[in-house]
């Protein structure tokens, strides 16, 4: 027992210190440059460089998360002087969104930055632009065949499951027979399994807990609060609850509240500043969420500027950017809650 | 060979009209019939609940949770009843409770509380209904062309009001009303709205002139215009009295969730005219029933009730959903046409 203990603080730790790291790495970065090492190196930084346009297209933002990609990708461009934005009309229509990238391509732009609506759909289109000679980075929703992208940033949804699932279980790892519910997102979409299975496999580590029931609801607060009524009725006593987004997050907090329900803890998903204001506050059932970074979207620009201009990854060795990169799903609950509240989205 | 067969049967053609009972007495049975078989779905989903889930099902606060639901949807449902009665269709109203919604619970005007949310809420539901109303009645453009534009024009405006993010309540008195505390006898507010709302929808379809006016539209138009009544006011009437229906189910949706949403109200549409041909609404016009509908409504949020508290996954569901749908219509059918 002890032994599982420490391997998993070990895993904590590992990522706690990963996580310091990368911010170190962050705020230190005009000296790093600097080092004797990192001169014959051409690493991307602030400074103005070689003028880059960017093409991005991404999906309608018809749900808060999607809004904040658009948002954090807009701003990040225009924090750099020699970045030009090429931003299309967001569309959640293959067709529609395959014409937009085409005109992209047929404007010659250096770079593409693609949130495929359907990463699946959008292949070939990405392919293209690869042919023609603009580097993809493709966000998030990942094409089928590695050559239709240079580099593939995103979220981890399995990793957001997993680590749902695991600060749940070491919440509730003193409690015998305890009892966790899901509330899951759009069961249409892979990353809905993906977290599912995250969780689950999470899970099997503390077999004290059992999870006894499981609803799909549709990412919208209507949803969230008609699927979340029916699971409070369905289940009289549960000692946690992991809610993949959110979003419908509101709408599930609405109906705790109006069941008049607190005797179990809640675990949200995605990272919106309503759930960060509400974890801070500490007045709920609402304990903490997992991050599903919408900042992957400045990211995704940080990495099209280099790739424009030939440069690698300050704090990296390597002389080019990465091909993929996944961000972290990091729980984030009272005790950090001040540090990411500045990327909460609406 | 033609002798032995024709005679007897054009006698017992000629003897059953002698025998049947006057013709509004046949309409008054038959439509108890459909009535009934309604309710026996009703009560055959109860007894699945009763037995599958005795606990969570057979409970006072499961009523109440499955009548609240019912809630927003039902009320939608009344006014669509109109619409298809009349020969219409609209297609817009998950869009317009959208629209309400967010229109009502953006920042401006949430300062102005509990009145000034329910009154845009319910002024946005009209005038996108008076929009409807005139391009079908006056601009000539079929219903489901003039409420699809609709659709897609009142989803884009929710869409751009919004820009994408979850306009949350702040007003305490309308959060109020989705408590427990506020529940009048044991019964939510929203219930009670959803009951008043079906109650002026009966007695306005079956017992006033506008009712009679509307079944003649959709029983025959050039026949209703001969007759002296003025199709295309009373075209524009129908579709504003689906926008307000749309306009009220939308401040309902606010208190009930606490927040305005761009994604409200989707597919309403299709669920509120299923609730009504369920309940006997005739999808070409000239026949209507909102006690149908009604049911047609609690019967949806019934299964809908039964599939989660036994934790059947969304596919199944679905599947199940479709298969009752047909057999709700087909058990209809049967009974509608035997007697």
């Amino acid at each position: 027992m002890a032994h599982l203990t420490s391997r998993r603080g070990l895993l904590f730790g590992t990522a706690a210190v990963s996580a310091g790291a990368l911010l170190a790495g962050c705020t230190s970065n005009e000296s790093d440059s600097d080092d004797a090492a990192a001169n014959d190196r051409p690493a991307a930084d602030d400074k103005p460089g070689k003028k880059v346009t960017i093409g991005f297209a991404g999906p309608q933002a018809d749900h808060g998360w999607l809004n904040a990609i658009n948002e954090n990708a807009k701003s990040r461009a225009g924090s750099y002087e020699d970045v030009t934005l090429e931003i299309t009309e967001g569309s959640n229509d293959t067709a529609q969104q395959i014409g937009q990238i085409e005109t992209l391509i047929n404007k010659k732009v250096d770079v593409l930055v693609v949130l495929p609506a359907d990463g699946k759909a959008l292949t070939q289109v990405g392919l293209k632009a690869m042919r023609a000679g603009i580097p993809v980075v493709n966000l998030d929703r990942i094409f089928n065949s590695p050559q239709a992208y240079r580099c593939w940033i995103g979220g981890d949804n399995y990793g957001m499951g997993l680590n749902a699932g695991h600060y749940i279980g070491e919440q509730l790892k003193d409690k015998k027979n305890a009892r966790v519910i899901e509330l899951a997102g759009l069961d249409n979409l892979e990353l809905t399994k993906q977290r599912t299975k995250g969780f689950d496999d999470a899970l099997k580590n503390y077999p004290n807990i059992e999870k006894v029931a499981r609803q799909a609801a549709e990412f919208t607060v209507e949803s969230g609060q008609a699927k979340m009524a029916q699971l409070l009725q369905a289940q009289s006593k549960f000692d946690a609850l992991w809610n993949h987004d959110d979003d419908q997050g509101v709408g599930a907090l609405r109906a705790i509240e109006q069941s008049g329900r607190d005797d179990f803890l809640m675990v949200g998903g995605a990272g919106a500043l309503s759930a960060f204001q509400a974890i801070k506050k500490d007045d709920g059932v609402l304990k903490a969420t997992v991050l599903y970074p919408p900042t992957m979207a400045a990211s995704a620009i940080d990495l099209a500027r280099a790739l424009g201009q030939g440069k690698g990854v300050s704090g990296l060795a390597e002389f080019e950017i990465p091909s993929s990169l996944t961000l972290y799903s990091a729980v984030v609950d009272k005790a950090n809650v001040d540090q990411y509240m500045s990327t909460g989205f609406k | 060979m033609t002798q032995p067969v024709s005679p007897p049967r054009g006698g017992t053609d000629k003897v059953t009209p002698v025998s049947a009972p006057p013709a509004w007495r046949t309409l008054v049975f038959r439509a108890d019939v459909r009535t009934l078989s309604l309710l026996g779905v009703l009560a055959a989903l109860i007894v699945i609940g009763g037995i599958t889930k005795p606990d969570e099902f057979l409970d006072t606060r499961n009523l109440q949770l499955v009548l609240t639901q019912a809630s927003v949807i039902g009320v939608v449902t009344v006014g669509m009843t109109f619409v298809i009665t009349s020969g219409g269709i609209d297609l817009s109203v998950g869009a317009i409770v959208a629209l309400a919604s967010v229109w009502a619970t953006t920042v401006a005007t949430q300062e102005y509380g509990f009145a000034g949310i329910l009154f845009t809420a319910v002024i946005v539901g009209v005038g996108c209904g008076l929009v409807n109303g005139l391009l079908i009645a006056y601009g000539g453009i079929v219903p489901f062309i003039a409420t699809l534009a609709m659709l897609a024009s009142a989803r884009g405006l929710a869409l751009q009001i919004t820009d994408g993010s979850t306009q949350i309540v702040s007003v305490d008195t309308i959060l109020d009303l989705g408590e427990r505390d506020a529940y009048v006898l044991g019964v939510p507010p929203l219930v009670l709205v959803f009951a008043v709302v079906t109650a002026i929808g009966w007695l306005l379809l079956n017992r006033t002139t506008f009712g009679r006016r509307t079944v003649a539209v959709g029983g025959n138009a050039e026949a209703a215009r001969l007759a002296g009544i003025d199709v295309r006011r009373q075209r524009l009437y129908l579709y504003l009295l689906s926008g307000l229906c749309c306009g009220i189910a939308a401040f309902l949706l606010i208190v009930l969730s606490g927040s305005g949403q761009n994604t409200n109200g989707n597919l309403y549409e299709l669920d509120a005219i299923a609730a009504a041909i369920i309940g006997g609404t005739l999808l070409s016009g000239g026949r209507g029933t909102i006690t149908g509908s009604v049911l047609g409504v609690l019967i949806f949020t019934t299964i809908t009730n039964i599939f989660a508290l036994n934790n059947l996954q969304s596919d199944v569901q679905q599947i199940a959903k479709g298969a009752i749908i047909v057999a709700a219509v087909l058990v209809q059918r049967r009974t509608a046409t035997t007697t």
